[in-house]
């Protein structure tokens, strides 16, 4: 299996989220991560969608998500073409004895301590999986209370716009 | 949102008074583009009339209680009560496979939404152009578990090919537009729009027609020329093509353009279930239909082809068998108006994107410059080939031993008394293959029947919704004694409405088709498969039934009778028929390929491999140690 990144572009009306995520579960694709937004045009929604799929049954799903009445344009966005960001909210146990280890922690990954107590800190950080997936990794020793973690956003890298073309022809 | 043209307010529908305009002040306002003030359920028959909607099946209720009202107004379109909402969704497919055009029906929320679930999944699986229209409780009352409430627009996602919930009134003429536009352009399907009560009771105006607003939705129907090219290419490479033939060709209504593209290539044909009739039976290259229950010739000639021209057909797993062992050594052209059909089981070597129509067109043309420039395959060898076949294993039965009535001679004799021009539609089990086996299809949409998701209880509704609209044609359904008391109900809808359908009962007293797996895969235990129709006991009497609902009833139990029987049913006109055929119940469809083994090992009886005379065993033999490793899994056995 290999992780396939998704752009979804849906018009941007009720039941459109859940209408794509049934297409996912019936044809058997799990879904690793989602994201949904508005573009620049506020009829227009776009979806970011991590799979993990082989390339057939991508093709597959593919086909299929183009079908659907209200998706207006599928791009696989390539990992080497692409930017692509997570959001990561970490309550992390942090006293005055760990503060400012945990304080150097948050410089290194350029990450942002968003809420102060007593016993925690809670840090903001951005970036690719794995950037996030390190800076965990340094802080879980110091106890890790909550984490939430954002669907992956991404956009193709260069001039080009995938909104440019192709979405008011019909 | 995009706003359909500008309603201004023009002063000539608000006259103050309570009354409503009549239709005909309506209609000509309507047709005058001037935007009219109405109520929303006045805009939702204002719109299937502007549709050309003619018929209507449904039933009404609570949510959809608005729309009732000024449909009884409605001199275009006529509603026809049916008896339960199964039955007004079947209707609604048969009318639009008869006829090519869209089929309608309604219901209202909650159960008469959720009784529209099986038509709706039946005409998405067989692509079939229908609109349902059901009523939703007030918009306000949407999710608060009212009475009657069901997300019919959640239910349905999955076997629509697209659905709308309305909550708003100025929206009607516009989705009902797209609806229909949906269901009948690219690949056909059905189309759910669920409108809140109080949409329907809302004031509003209605003008049209409505601009279309579907940005997401540009079905391809011409095909690529560089592929049509690349097409023929391999088909003028190829030495041994076959045509498989699939509803596809039916639904594009390219009947014409195939027959034309058959007799330039010279080309063997199959006809999948749902294609049965897009070439004529008595056509010389005609194999019949492959599959589980195909012909010998047909099934034989996939296996061994080494092009496969597939158009409109989908390669599903009742046509393939074991898909790592279907047709080994073919090529692959692959044209459907579906994307994403193709390549979904079997690798195309050229995919085709297109509206077999079209397709097939252009195929000619460049086939045709072919052979004008001597480029043109030679296929005689494989003609003769497939043509031994057909001729060594026609699609024939046992006669039963007793002085039973077999009930392949019954399908037989109706084809040949009924003809051609006649509506075929049947249930789904053994009488269905019998009927796609032993009718003789001489032209498209003269067969219906539920080939995606073999829905037992279509036929009657079906024919129903067929013989509405094609008031002029003899319909038949050819029913099993299981499918006809799911669905039978509708017999009092065709008595009342004068919609003369016969029915022909093939009773052999069992599930068929589930009590053939038993004796074939389950020692003969018949568990829960024997119906008491008419072994031992006949509950119900179908003659009985039959006058109980004011139909003509006929019971025909010996071969010496059905000639007369089916005769004395043909003479009916006034009224539905039901004609009870006490048939042999061991009777089992061949030719079989048992599910999930390869097409190679079918069978044309009961352990009886097709015995292959000498040089054609070889042939076969050679054929399959080009690509096996010596193991000729499909060489003759006995």
């Amino acid at each position: 299996m290999s992780k396939h990144t998704l752009s979804v572009l849906v018009e941007n009306k009720p039941g459109v989220l859940a209408r794509i995520a049934a297409l996912f579960s019936r044809r058997g694709f799990n879904i690793d991560s989602l994201a949904v937004g508005e573009t620049e045009y506020p009829d227009v929604s776009r979806m970011t969608v991590v799979v993990d799929v082989e390339d057939l049954p991508l093709e597959q799903v593919t086909k299929q998500l183009n079908k659907l009445v209200e998706v207006l344009k599928v791009v696989e966005l390539e990992p080497t073409a692409a930017v692509q960001r997570q959001v990561m909210l970490i309550k992390v146990r942090a006293d005055a004895a760990t503060r400012s280890q945990v304080l150097e922690m948050v410089q290194m990954f350029r990450a942002k301590v968003v809420d102060v107590a007593t016993e925690s800190l809670t840090i903001e950080a951005t970036g690719t999986t794995d950037k996030l997936r390190a800076l965990l990794d340094v802080l879980e020793p110091y106890g890790v209370k909550e984490l939430v973690q954002s669907g992956i956003v991404a956009i193709g890298r260069g001039p080009r716009s995938i909104t440019d073309r192709s979405l008011r022809t019909a | 949102m995009a706003k359909s043209a500008a309603a201004t307010p023009s002063g000539s529908g608000g006259s103050g008074g309570p009354g409503s305009p009549s239709p005909a002040q309506v209609a000509q306002q309507a047709r005058a583009r001037t935007p009219i003030e109405v109520t929303g359920a006045q805009s939702l028959v204002l719109s299937l009339e502007a549709m050309d909607v003619d018929t209507v099946f449904g039933i009404p209720g609570g949510a959809i209680l608005p729309a009732y009202d000024p449909l009884l107004d409605s001199v275009k379109v006529r509603h026809i009560l049916v008896r339960h909402e199964q039955g007004a969704g079947h209707a609604a497919e048969g009318y639009a496979a008869a006829t090519g055009r869209v089929g309608v029906c309604m219901a209202t929320s909650g159960p008469g939404a959720t009784n529209l679930v099986t038509p709706l999944a039946d005409a998405h699986m067989d692509s079939v152009p229908i609109v349902a229209i059901t009523g939703q409780v007030n918009s306000a009352a949407i999710g608060t578990d009212a009475f009657q409430e069901a997300d019919i627009r959640g239910i349905t996602m999955p076997i629509t090919k697209h659905n709308y919930l309305v909550t708003n009134a100025d929206e009607i003429p516009r989705i009902i537009a797209e609806a229909f536009h949906i269901a009948s352009t690219g690949r056909p399907g059905p189309v759910l729009v669920d409108i809140s009560k109080d949409a329907l009771q809302a004031r509003t105006t209605f003008s049209w027609p409505p601009r279309i607003d579907l940005p997401g939705y540009r079905p391809v129907t011409r095909p690529h020329g560089k592929q049509i090219r690349e097409a023929a290419r391999l088909i003028a490479a190829a030495e041994r093509p076959i045509l498989y033939v699939g509803g596809g060709v039916i639904r594009a209504e390219a009947s014409e353009e195939l027959r034309r593209f058959v007799e330039l290539s010279k080309i063997p044909v199959v006809t999948t279930l749902m294609a049965r009739g897009a070439l004529p039976d008595s056509h010389p290259l005609h194999l019949g239909m492959p599959g589980m229950h195909g012909s010998v010739s047909a099934v034989t000639g996939l296996q061994k082809s080494d092009l496969i021209i597939a158009l409109g057909a989908r390669f599903d797993d009742r046509v393939t068998g074991q898909l790592s062992t279907f047709a080994p050594f073919a090529k692959v052209i692959h044209a459907d108006i579906d994307p994403a059909e193709i390549g979904k089981n079997r690798r195309a070597d050229v995919p085709i994107v297109g509206d077999c129509k079209a397709v097939i067109t252009d195929l000619t043309e460049a086939v045709d410059s072919d052979i004008d420039a001597g480029r043109g395959g030679d296929y005689s060898e494989w003609r003769e080939r497939v043509a031994g076949w057909k001729e060594s294993f026609p699609v024939g039965y046992t006669e039963p031993e007793e002085a039973s009535l077999a009930p392949q001679y019954v399908i037989e004799r109706l084809s040949a008394i009924v003809g051609p021009e006649a509506v075929y539609v049947a249930g789904v089990g053994q009488h269905q293959m019998w009927a796609a086996q032993f009718v003789q299809y001489e032209r498209p949409n003269a067969w219906l029947n539920s080939g995606g998701l073999g829905t037992m209880g279509y036929a009657v509704p079906a024919a129903m919704g067929a013989q509405v609209g094609e008031p002029d044609r003899t319909v038949w359904a050819i029913d099993g004694d299981g499918c006809f008391q799911m669905t039978n109900q509708e017999l009092a809808t065709c008595v009342i409405n004068n919609i003369p359908i016969k029915v022909a009962v093939i009773n052999n007293s069992s599930l068929g088709m589930v009590r053939q797996w038993q004796t074939l895969f389950y020692n003969e235990r018949y568990s829960n498969t024997d119906l008491h129709t008419s072994v031992g006991s006949r509950v119900p009497d179908f003659v009985k039934l039959a006058d109980a609902y004011g139909c003509a009833g006929f019971r025909c139990e010996r071969p010496e009778d059905v000639d007369d029987t089916i005769r004395a049913a043909m003479a009916v006109n006034d009224r539905p028929v039901i004609v009870d055929f006490v048939v042999h119940r061991d009777a089992m469809v061949w030719p079989m390929v048992a599910a999930g083994v390869s097409n190679d090992l079918i069978q044309v009886a009961r352990d009886t491999a097709p015995q292959w005379d000498r040089e054609e065993s070889e042939a076969l033999e050679q054929d399959l140690d080009a690509d096996h490793d010596g193991v000729p899994s499909g060489s003759p056995r006995n």
